[in-house]
């Protein structure tokens, strides 16, 4: 996983609420056996027309922000499904932070595992920044995972709030597995304390 | 401290607790499916790490598998690779697999209880929000995503932090017509789709109790579609009786201790909740959505929203969308809405108590001019005991497709979608824009109230019918 420290970059405003994961990435997509290359799917039902022809309306069409590296958006982002792919097509198109009131809790554990830093911060701070964000090339934005803060255009600085064991492995780049193998003693007592206590669990064979 | 059924699954399974309140927690079953797999099992190939619990493991093909003729092969390439990837990826593994033309192929959310895979008190987890459904069972059970399924194969455990413990107690009794899934339409529709975020939701009160276990999956089922991270419901005598002589179950003694165990699980008398939400079964009415996502509800007695009656403009804004996505007039009354499709099945509602109560509606009647009518089994056994049963015939007779197992128009990802503009009334548990195919518009609601719309061809009050 790459780590993730210091961002700066334009941040594409997406003022809906509720977006959820068929829309970050509909389910026909979901046939890959890959990571990759499914940024040019992401948020397809709005970004693009029934001939496949690009939705000139929809933000991430629009010049500066086919660059953008921060998205700005409303409440229970992410809101649906458990696919992995919504996080995957943000990456691959290029998106390292969402930002906004709320998440769903499975896409925001997701999130993390990608690299993908996702901000909570209260409504009236991300209407704030969804107006940053409307300056589109003319503005840049920061997040600086280091100090936990947000960095507006204006240079006011917004502190958020992290998990300390996430933030250590966001910055470092930690790959989950690895750290939870290092408890590998415990695991494999607990197993043999749980099987000696629940001897009536019979395994599985087909 | 008394301590909720959460409370208790959660603690016995804590393998290790980090400063921060992080744990490592243990996962007592897997299982697995074709679409979100892959990359994990890639990723142990990348490691070298291999499947620490194959026993503890069961992997199945479900969201891509067509529901025609189960001979010919998948014609799709996509679905298709992604089908022989896992094939390729159990056998290099190790892991317990139901291969496509296994009686015992189905939607993992309906296999796991009906094989006994799934017990109470156990943590059951799958790369799949409806993971929740497994709850109905007493279980902890919760989607996951690629990364954790990875997590999980290597380790046997997940880093989580503990949910908030939310009790909806639904007390009284429930009308006649009146089921599970309206229970859980009416849930979602009080508290909205992001009210569970963060918690899991214990279903309590006299309705919940009365179910038998089909409609406890459907209400557990549903409860990522109020945001939260799973759904339980205490196991007791309907449970235990649920889950005796299923193939995978403890037997004899060991099911005996077993009980003895899971009858300590049930909340504790006095047991915190840091939100508790009250409904009344008994003013609970047929549901049905009609809007594009599952918070959207109304019973079927009412008409199409009115935009101009909403005061917040970002809620007007939203609701103006799904009406024009919907193509809705406000004021409609719902039970003149037609349909285009009736889809009977899906994790939420594909059991064998489901086929019943659509037949039950259907027995004798024929679908409606114009209208495709289709049942797809959540499982092989359950299509087995429906045609047992004689229900293939009824529906069949009635002029609906009858198809083999799989998760088929709840998502769009096999040969079962809507066209763009076509109207569904379907028994599944999402109505997002696209959900059931690109321009498809979901209208949810119970199998009975499916079986109605069916042979009305509009939106109907099932109780109002003959």
């Amino acid at each position: 996983m790459q780590a993730f420290t210091e961002l700066t970059g334009i941040a594409a405003p997406l003022p809906l609420a509720n977006v959820d994961t068929d829309k970050i990435i509909p389910a026909r997509f979901l046939k890959t056996i890959k990571r990759t290359g499914l940024g040019v799917h992401l948020f397809d039902t709005l970004r693009y027309g029934p001939a496949g022809e690009e939705r000139p309306d929809f933000v991430l069409n629009q010049a500066p922000y086919r660059h953008a590296e921060i998205l700005v958006a409303h409440e229970n982002f992410g809101c649906g499904s458990s696919r992995e792919h919504a996080p995957w097509a943000l990456l691959d198109f290029g998106i390292r932070c969402v930002i906004a009131p709320s998440f769903a809790d499975i896409f925001h554990n997701n999130c993390y595992k990608n690299g993908i830093l996702p901000v909570t911060l209260p409504r009236e701070i991300c209407d704030q920044l969804m107006d940053d964000a409307r300056l589109g090339g003319n503005a840049r934005i920061t997040v600086d995972l280091v100090r936990q803060v947000v960095i507006r255009p204006s240079g006011e600085e917004i502190a958020f709030a992290i998990d300390p064991f996430r933030k250590h492995l966001m910055l470092n780049g930690l790959d989950d597995i690895g750290q939870t193998l290092q408890r590998a003693t415990k695991i494999d007592g607990f197993e043999g304390n749980r099987t000696a206590e629940q001897p009536w669990f019979p395994g599985i064979t087909v | 401290m008394p301590k909720t059924l959460f409370d208790k699954v959660w603690e016995s399974h804590v393998v290790d607790r980090m400063e921060d309140g992080t744990c490592v927690l243990y996962i007592d079953r897997h299982l697995v499916h074709e679409v979100t797999s892959p990359q994990a099992f890639e990723g142990l190939r990348l490691a070298g790490r291999t499947v620490r619990r194959p026993d503890a493991t069961i992997a199945v093909v479900d969201h891509n598998v067509p529901t025609t003729d189960r001979r010919e092969p998948i014609r799709e390439e996509e679905s298709r690779v992604q089908v022989e990837t896992l094939e390729r990826n159990v056998a290099d593994f190790g892991v317990p697999f139901f291969p496509i033309n296994d009686t015992r192929q189905g939607i993992v959310h309906i296999i796991g209880p009906e094989q006994g895979i799934s017990l109470p008190g156990m943590t059951i987890v799958c790369g799949d929000s409806h993971t929740s459904t497994h709850g109905a069972m007493g279980a902890l059970a919760f989607g996951i995503g690629t990364s954790e399924v990875e997590h999980v194969l290597a380790t046997q455990t997940l880093l989580q932090k503990p949910a908030k413990n939310m009790l909806v107690q639904v007390d009284g009794t429930i009308g006649a017509g009146v089921t599970a899934k309206d229970i859980v339409l009416a849930i979602i529709g009080k508290i909205g789709t992001a009210g569970g975020t963060g918690h899991v939701i214990e279903y309590a009160g006299e309705a919940i109790r009365a179910l038998d276990m089909a409609g406890r999956m459907t209400i557990c089922n549903m409860s990522i579609e109020a945001g939260a991270r799973a759904g339980m419901i205490a196991p007791d005598d309907t449970t235990f009786a649920y889950i005796k002589g299923r193939p995978f179950a403890p037997k004899d003694d060991a099911f005996d201790h077993a009980v003895a165990y899971w009858r300590t699980l049930p909340s504790d008398p006095g047991a915190h909740y840091d939100t508790v939400v009250h409904l009344d079964a008994g003013a609970i009415a047929p549901m049905v959505s009609w809007g594009t996502n599952p918070e959207a509800v109304l019973p079927i007695t009412g008409t199409v929203p009115d935009p101009a009656s909403v005061t917040d403009d970002a809620a007007r804004a939203q609701m103006i969308r799904m009406l024009d996505y919907m193509a809705l007039t406000p004021g409609t009354k719902l039970t003149d809405v037609p349909v285009d499709v009736v889809f009977i099945g899906s994790c939420t509602n594909g059991r064998i108590e489901d086929i019943r109560a659509a037949a039950t509606i259907v027995r004798g009647k024929k679908v409606a001019p114009g209208v495709r009518a289709m049942v797809v089994p959540g499982s092989g056994v359950v299509k087995q005991q429906a045609e047992q049963e004689g229900l293939d015939r009824i529906m069949l007779d009635a002029g609906f497709e009858w198809r083999e197992a799989g998760c088929s128009m709840c998502l769009g990802m096999n040969p079962d979608k809507l066209k763009p503009g076509e109207r569904c009334a379907s028994t599944s548990n999402r109505n997002f824009e696209g959900r059931q195919g690109p321009g498809g518009r979901t209208h949810l609601l119970s199998p009975a109230m499916a079986a109605a719309a069916a042979v009305t061809g509009h939106l109907t009050d099932v109780r109002e019918l003959s």
